[in-house]
């Protein structure tokens, strides 16, 4: 079919002729089409994964910049930089480049703040982004997938962590460095023989920083970046899941179309994500290493924190009580060997098998693509409120020393708190949660049945007073509405249901016609009394003021 | 196009699809599509996708004030963006030439100081309002459509064919019969797979050859002399003191475990100090040296509160009580700090008289055992 210009559909433009051309060789219409057609769900909570994203983004090319400067070994030199304070100061090689990045690189020490803020986001983000998904039951069938590649993503995003700001090689980052080499040796059998793994000998060697930096800079991201990529083919093939509400089904998606509505609004949240990690960078100083000093095994600053995602393997560590297991043939278990490696294990092992276990226990093996409100879960919500209390109490012990010097309470209280609160706060919290999901699925229902409560008062003829309620739907023949719960928010108050029109927009003045606002509003039905033909005021206000009227409300409750 | 190569096998735009070839074209003519306005093909093409548009909301009327506004708002907001992206590079390349140094003094409370903040606050405005440029868009200029995509659950057709050509390419290579191939395969996947991690073995030490965790650099007769390298004499030490000392020799200051902590007992800490059996001759008059190691997790020990002659590790807050051989008194330590054995050589200055009596740092599984 050779073309000619009269051809139909042919394309007269050069950009249309382009696009042929392309197609032409790569045949691309069809696959990119059915791209731009994919639906995608919109909600607030589904942006935390692409938050996390973005940031891993942003950490890979400030990182990338970092390792034009950064040199990852422990030679002794001098520093002769521009940092009067440390001029003369033997330090490693490493300890010396990340100064120089800092105070001689144009440019360097916004590039260091930024990859660490892109960092501490990386993680804060993976870790909202997985409570959504746990909160919301979206790990279930057949997600189960993507869940465990998330939980690992998690767990290389903490080694990133760690690697990372081991490698400056300052007092602090070293002070990090000897507990992680503690850490291993406590491991019972193998203790010793890993670390001489690890290390190439007695802490600290030569060795430990070049190899952490090929950790942190090749191995770990190339693995990230393939799970990433999974993670999100994964996520593609089987659809996002979705909310409850009107037309949402397990068949279907309901949302906008990845172009342009969606593609213009991740577009912009990545650059909303860059822009607060690029001003977290310049306008919040973060790890200021020159003030910490090269690290040296004899000195140690009070107040030495990780990260904050290592925060709570901090607190297990400090609250947890001394007990070394001596076993037969003058064997140890290190104490440190628990609160490390054990809780640590413990708890990712939990994390990553958690879909299984409550398929397990509540036998429900049917693919879900609605998401649960938590409350409609109470046990899953409570257990989540567990382990995250668990979980906030050990972080809030890795910073027990602070709060104890900043709110002059007793360390060794504070200790006892640790010790405690880890063990009752979780019971409490769970029953607690389940009271309050309970409550809330209680009063979604009492809504239900009862309707939204307006406020307005009526003073009935033998003189008892009642609130008149907006049923939902149909009532029956007690006045009590008819609808059942679907899931799905009920809404509680009457501007959620178009009790209230909506404001006339502008600031100065208004930009749209009041009356035909009106028109618009009562062709939606909004506003109470829409069906009632009802006089503007002056003021482009209705004379009743936007009260609800009686006329046409549902009378008092007849039972 | 069109084709100037006549050979045969050279059918230029003259190729016929086969008879397998199907899909859409064949269902619309291109006549057909011509005829039909862009909105539609959209919508053709989405159902095609299993994509429909259930309702648009379109955006504000062309001309109107709503329109006129929220496009001064979205070119406002990008504008800005653009001039704080400008203003970046002005500060940027700017800093040393027309601005003063960017580099910073130690007493600078002036541009320099000024530098990283002002880059951090351009750049994070500008590109902070490019992303709420957008948000702006697509909330007040773009159309809103909700639209619904159909999920399709696993096709019993796709498995039952797949799952046929799979089986019939296993079963035509004739594996389940051909014992020996498999046995071989299995052989040889153990053995490469062995061979490829053979090289691990290079990160493989032996932890256990002359007790490197079990020693330290002291020994009978190194001198206990300061960072800077001075030794020291019983009296130069305020009674309730402390003072970190190191082996005198090279390189003694930068050993991760031979850092030891030198203190002089008030009289009524002496009087009260209970050693550990079989070191009460480790100490020197009013002095005793405790390893600076934490036996917890290997941080230095370094906050000692005389009052209450207790010494504090800053990582996991174990408390040791140095009247009491350095015994843990609090926190998670359960060893107590390895004491150095002391005494003044023939010129008066402390020094060792032998290395510690056991492993200094943190515990490990055989320990006790070397």
């Amino acid at each position: 079919m050779a073309a000619t210009a009269t051809a139909p559909g042919a394309p007269t433009t050069r950009l249309g002729k382009q696009a042929v051309e392309i197609d032409d060789r790569l045949i691309v219409a069809g696959p990119l089409r059915r791209t731009l057609n994919k639906v995608f769900p919109d909600h607030w909570s589904f942006l935390l994964g692409e938050i996390a994203l973005y940031s891993f983004l942003i950490a890979l090319l400030s990182g990338t910049y970092l390792t034009f400067f950064f040199d990852p070994s422990l030679r002794e030199v001098v520093y002769e930089g521009s940092y009067a304070p440390l001029r003369g100061v033997e330090m490693s090689a490493a300890y010396d480049s990340a100064l120089n990045l800092s105070f001689d690189v144009r440019g360097g020490l916004f590039m260091r703040q930024v990859h660490h803020w892109a960092a501490l986001m990386f993680v804060a983000s993976i870790v909202i982004h997985l409570l959504r998904i746990f909160f919301t039951g979206a790990f279930r069938r057949p997600r189960e997938t993507n869940w465990l590649i998330g939980v690992v993503m998690l767990v290389l995003a903490l080694l990133m962590g760690v690697t990372g700001y081991t490698l400056p090689d300052d007092l602090l980052s070293g002070t990090g460095l000897r507990i992680i080499s503690a850490i291993i040796l406590s491991i019972p059998v193998i203790g010793t023989w890993a670390h001489w793994a690890v290390f190439g000998g007695e802490f600290v060697g030569e060795l430990i920083i070049g190899r952490f930096y090929i950790a942190h800079v090749l191995i770990i991201p190339a693995i990230l970046l393939a799970l990433i990529a999974v993670h999100l083919l994964i996520l593609v093939k089987q659809k996002h899941t979705q909310f409850a509400g009107p037309g949402r089904t397990e068949h279907n998606v309901v949302g906008n179309r990845l172009f342009p509505t969606f593609a213009a609004k991740a577009t912009g949240l990545l650059f909303i994500v860059f822009g607060v990690i690029a001003g977290l960078g310049g306008l919040v100083q973060i790890n200021p290493v020159w003030l910490w000093g090269p690290y040296n095994p004899a000195q140690v600053s009070a107040a030495s924190q990780p990260d904050w995602y290592i925060l709570f393997l901090d607190g297990s560590t400090r609250i947890f009580p001394a007990w070394d297991i001596n076993l037969p043939g003058d064997y140890t278990i290190p104490a440190l060997f628990w609160p490390t490696v054990v809780v640590a294990g413990a708890m990712f092992t939990v994390l990553a098998l958690y879909p299984m276990i409550e398929r397990k226990l509540t036998g429900d093996t049917a693919s879900h693509h609605l998401l649960q409100r938590p409350r409609d879960v109470p046990v899953r919500t409570s257990l989540g409120m567990m382990g995250l209390t668990f979980y906030l109490v050990l972080m809030l012990s890795g910073a027990n020393d602070v709060f104890a010097d900043k709110f002059d309470v007793s360390l060794n209280a504070m200790i006892w708190f640790g010790r405690l609160g880890v063990i009752v706060l979780p019971p409490v919290v769970y029953v607690l949660t389940y009271r309050i999901c309970l409550g809330l699925q209680k009063h979604d229902r009492e809504v239900l049945e009862h309707g939204i409560e307006t406020g307005v008062i009526r003073r009935l003829p033998h003189g008892e007073f009642i609130e008149v309620h907006q049923p939902l739907g149909p009532v029956d023949d007690h006045g009590h509405g008819t609808l059942a719960y679907g899931g799905a928010p009920v809404p509680k108050k009457m501007n959620q249901i178009g009790g209230a029109r909506r404001a006339i927009r502008g600031f100065f003045s208004p930009i749209e016609e009041p009356s035909q606002v009106e028109l618009e509003q009562r062709a939606e039905g909004r506003g109470l009394a829409a069906d009632e033909s009802r006089e503007l005021t002056s003021s482009g206000r209705p004379s009743e003021g936007g009260r609800p009227s009686e006329g046409g409300r549902p009378q008092a409750p007849q039972d | 196009m069109t084709t100037h190569d006549t050979r045969p096998g050279s059918s230029g735009g003259a190729d016929t699809p086969g008879p397998l070839y199907g899909g859409p074209d064949e269902d619309y003519t291109p006549e057909q599509l011509a005829a039909m306005p862009r909105e539609d093909l959209d919508r053709l093409g989405a159902r095609y996708d299993g994509v429909e548009i259930l309702h648009v909301d379109p955006g504000p009327e062309p001309g109107s004030r709503m329109e006129k506004r929220a496009i001064r708002q979205v070119g406002l907001v990008f504008t800005l963006a653009g001039l704080f992206a400008f203003a970046f590079v002005v500060v940027y390349i700017g800093s040393g030439w027309f601005f003063p140094d960017w580099q910073w003094e130690v007493t600078d409370r002036g541009w320099s100081a000024l530098f990283t903040p002002l880059l951090g606050l351009t750049m994070g405005l500008s590109l902070f309002l490019v992303g709420v440029g957008l948000v702006l868009y697509t909330k007040k200029l773009l159309p809103h459509e909700t639209a619904v995509q159909d999920k399709h659950d696993g096709s019993h057709f796709d498995r039952v064919t797949t799952g046929a050509t799979l089986v019939g390419g296993l079963h035509n290579s004739g594996l389940a019969r051909r014992k020996l191939i498999t046995r071989s395969l299995g052989f040889m996947g153990g053995g490469l797979g062995l061979m490829l991690l053979m090289p691990l073995g290079g990160l493989i030490n032996n932890p256990n050859t002359g007790n490197p965790l079990g020693r330290t650099a002291w020994a009978e007769g190194v001198r206990l002399v300061r960072n800077d390298g001075s030794p020291i004499r019983p009296g130069d030490q305020e009674p309730g003191s402390l003072e970190t000392v190191f082996p005198a020799v090279p390189g003694g200051n930068r050993q991760s475990d031979a850092a030891t902590m030198l203190i002089r007992l008030r009289p009524a800490q002496l009087a009260e100090a209970r050693p550990r059996e079989g070191q009460d001759d480790f100490g020197y008059g009013d002095y005793v040296a405790y390893s600076k190691i934490c036996t917890h997790a290997g941080c230095p020990v370094s906050l000692y509160e005389q009052e209450t002659s207790r010494i504090l590790c800053p990582c996991h807050q174990s408390q040791f009580d140095v009247t009491q051989g350095a015994k843990p008194v609090f926190g998670p330590a359960t060893r107590s700090l390895p004491q150095l054995p002391i005494t003044v050589d023939d010129e008066g200055y402390f020094v060792a008289r032998a290395d510690y009596p056991e492993a200094v740092g943190p515990t490990y599984w055989n320990r006790e055992r070397i």
